[in-house]
């Protein structure tokens, strides 16, 4: 897959939190007994997450001892996904999509930005550790392409001016309302939907329990 | 136009609430129960005749699909997986269903389990949908408390779990065998099949992974009954599908629209026309990265449906329509998704390992014109011996952009190669090539 890099320095320990190991049982729960392993993911997404965006080797270490799991197996999982951080990244990590229905929209003004405000080329951290650039493939988002990933928010719509005021906001620290960076609604069409019109002022037409009542829904 | 009284996804847009108040004002779990009271074979029988197939891409008759679960419990217990690893290149659609009608996916997921006699459903939902995954497990938290799912589900006498199960970034899980791989804590790698999921699945256990469409609309198919839904669309092609379109569209949006709907209408009346005008159309990609571009000739009067696209030498895929006007790289967007296969090629298999690495870089270069003109047959030749050759079908969905390349548009690439030649700047040309 991408060629993870794992960090050089690494703490000497890990351990979860109470209140994390308290999350990590539960999530170990939800899988049928004798089943563990599948916990692995989530416990990975744990441990990033409480350790500044980024899983340490000794996070492996526990994970696979809190499974049962032999460490390279944990080490493989987490190598072979793209969403795991196996070295610090900023505290804003922007993840950029530059797969062809984004690059279609201009993802290319976005990297531009990027570069222009910041300095970041791909895989790159600021000096101030404030921010880390990744190119990503596609996010899943394409009716509102380009995206712009945010650690867990998308901006959508984007295009030079809006990602350079959005770069600005998080500079000073804020955060921009997540989703479309030119106010649109989720997917809609830009200048409104054409469908669904009739349900739009009207909450009771979409209700099928007048029809069902009514005997027009075909139910047996 | 569908008219609004036949769509499914009422919340599309996200303008009511997403909870199951609002849910419920929109009439999903309100005969969750009676359904239930049916036997299994009945509902899969219902949804055979519905005609739905899935929508996850390849277009198979979902209650097929269900038929081939065991028809008794045996040693083992059976599980629905639900694939929300939405990734495919164009593909938009889960993601609103997901964050704006989830109880439709929820009710789905207890009704199609039922059919099939499972415990119990995993929803796998791709890890960068991080908001998305917290309103789908709010929606099963809700579904819970309200006793919807759960023990004695609706108050059935039916126990079924809802699990939620997030991915970290890998296209690949997309692919059924890899995603039960992922499920089980492993990396993703799809599996040989046979055995078939539905035989050994998930934990060894009979599995169906469906698409999240596929089973957010099955409540409704079941409520309103499998004729309504079999007489929209076209024949063998029924029902109503969500259209994501991007690229160059004056408005790139999500819509649900019948099966068959003609692509220029699409594009017309709900995207407001392609920019630059219906003429300025160079290509379009109906279904997805991974299904080969259609020239604007084709695109002229086609209609969108599985069967009709197979026709003209693309696929419907998962409805995710890129749009291309004259003023696009076309060689580029192609090298596009071809480094795209690169990155997402799980290593397993050599010919897709090896040639989709292989690949990208000869498309590199045909971006520039740095090539023999030989090297296109010989990169055809590859994406020939590519395809078909692997474990699952992602070496399929690299060769077969390149393909549609190759056969709409090699003069485009030739004329790059000449250029490069003969001194000239290559410049692209924005044109169609035929």
């Amino acid at each position: 897959m991408s060629g993870i890099d794992i960090a050089e320095n690494q703490p000497e320990s890990f351990a979860f939190t109470p209140e994390n190991m308290a999350k990590a049982d539960a999530i170990i729960a939800k899988y049928p007994e004798g089943r563990q392993a599948s916990a692995v993911m989530p416990l990975l997404d744990l441990a990033q997450r409480q350790h500044d965006n980024w899983i340490p080797l000794a996070a492996i270490d526990v994970i696979s001892e809190k499974l049962n799991m032999p460490r390279i197996r944990v080490l493989e999982v987490a190598t072979f996904y793209t969403m795991y951080n196996l070295k610090p990244v900023g505290k804003y990590f922007l993840q950029a999509c530059t797969t062809t229905p984004c690059w279609l929209r201009g993802s290319d003004q976005v990297m531009k930005c990027i570069k222009d405000k910041l300095g970041l080329d791909n895989h790159q951290t600021s000096e101030d550790g404030m921010f880390t650039l990744l190119e990503v493939e596609c996010l899943g988002a394409c009716a509102n392409a380009p995206i712009l990933q945010v650690n867990d928010d998308f901006y959508e719509d984007a295009n030079y001016e809006n990602t350079a005021k959005l770069l600005d906001a998080l500079k000073k620290g804020e955060v921009p309302p997540v989703g479309s960076l030119s106010g649109r609604n989720v997917s809609e069409p830009e200048k409104g939907a054409q469908t669904l019109l009739s349900y739009k002022d009207n909450e009771a037409a979409r209700s099928y329990d007048a029809k069902i009542s009514a005997g027009e829904t075909g139910e047996k | 136009m569908l008219r609004d009284e036949d769509r499914i996804f009422t919340n599309l847009y996200g303008w009511f609430d997403w909870g199951l108040e609002g849910a419920r004002k929109r009439g999903d779990w309100s005969t969750t129960k009676q359904i239930l009271t049916r036997s299994p074979e009945d509902i899969v029988e219902d949804v055979k005749n519905s005609g739905l197939r899935g929508r996850g891409g390849a277009g198979f008759p979902t209650g097929v699909k269900w038929s081939f679960m065991p028809k008794e419990v045996k040693d083992k217990p059976h599980y629905l997986v639900v694939n929300a690893d939405e990734s495919e290149p164009g593909t938009c659609k889960d993601r609103e269903i997901i964050r704006n009608d989830p109880h439709k996916l929820v009710e789905g997921c207890l009704i199609g389990g039922y059919a099939m006699r499972a415990t119990a459903a995993f929803i796998y939902i791709r890890g960068e949908f991080y908001n998305e995954a917290m309103r789908l497990q709010a929606a099963i938290d809700q579904a819970y408390e309200a006793g919807l799912i759960g023990k004695n589900a609706c108050g059935s006498g039916y126990d079924f779990d809802v699990i939620l199960h997030r991915g970290a970034g890998a296209y690949i899980c997309g692919e059924e065998t890899a995603l039960l791989e992922s499920l089980e804590g492993k990396k993703g790698q799809p599996r040989l099949k046979p055995p078939f999921p539905a035989g050994v699945g998930l934990y060894g256990s009979p599995t169906t992974v469906n698409n999240v469409e596929s089973i957010a609309v099955v409540p409704e198919i079941l409520r309103r009954g499998p004729q309504w839904f079999a007489d929209l669309g076209t024949p063998k092609n029924s029902g109503t599908k969500l259209f994501c379109i991007s690229g160059h569209v004056e408005q790139p949006c999500n819509v649900e629209e019948e099966m068959g709907i003609p692509l220029k209408e699409l594009l017309e009346k709900h995207c407001g026309g392609v920019i630059g005008g219906w003429d300025n159309l160079l290509a379009v990609i109906p279904g997805g990265s991974s299904v080969p571009m259609m020239p604007k000739s084709v695109c002229d009067d086609v209609i969108m449906d599985f069967d009709t696209l197979r026709g003209v030498g693309s696929g419907l895929g998962t409805a995710a329509v890129i749009v291309m006007n004259k003023q696009t790289d076309i060689v580029r967007a192609i090298a596009r998704l071809s480094y795209f296969y690169k990155h997402e090629s799980c290593g397993q298999c050599t010919p897709c390992r090896e040639g989709t690495g292989w690949m990208y870089r000869v498309m590199d270069r045909l971006v520039r014109g740095e090539a023999e003109v030989e090297e296109i047959d010989a990169l055809y030749e590859v994406t020939k011996q590519i395809e078909g050759h692997t474990i699952c079908a992602l070496g399929d969905a690299a060769a077969w952009p390149i393909q549609g390349l190759l056969r709409h548009f090699r003069p485009e690439v030739e004329r790059r190669i000449a250029a490069r030649k003969a001194g000239e700047p290559v410049i692209p040309v924005m044109e169609a090539a035929e």
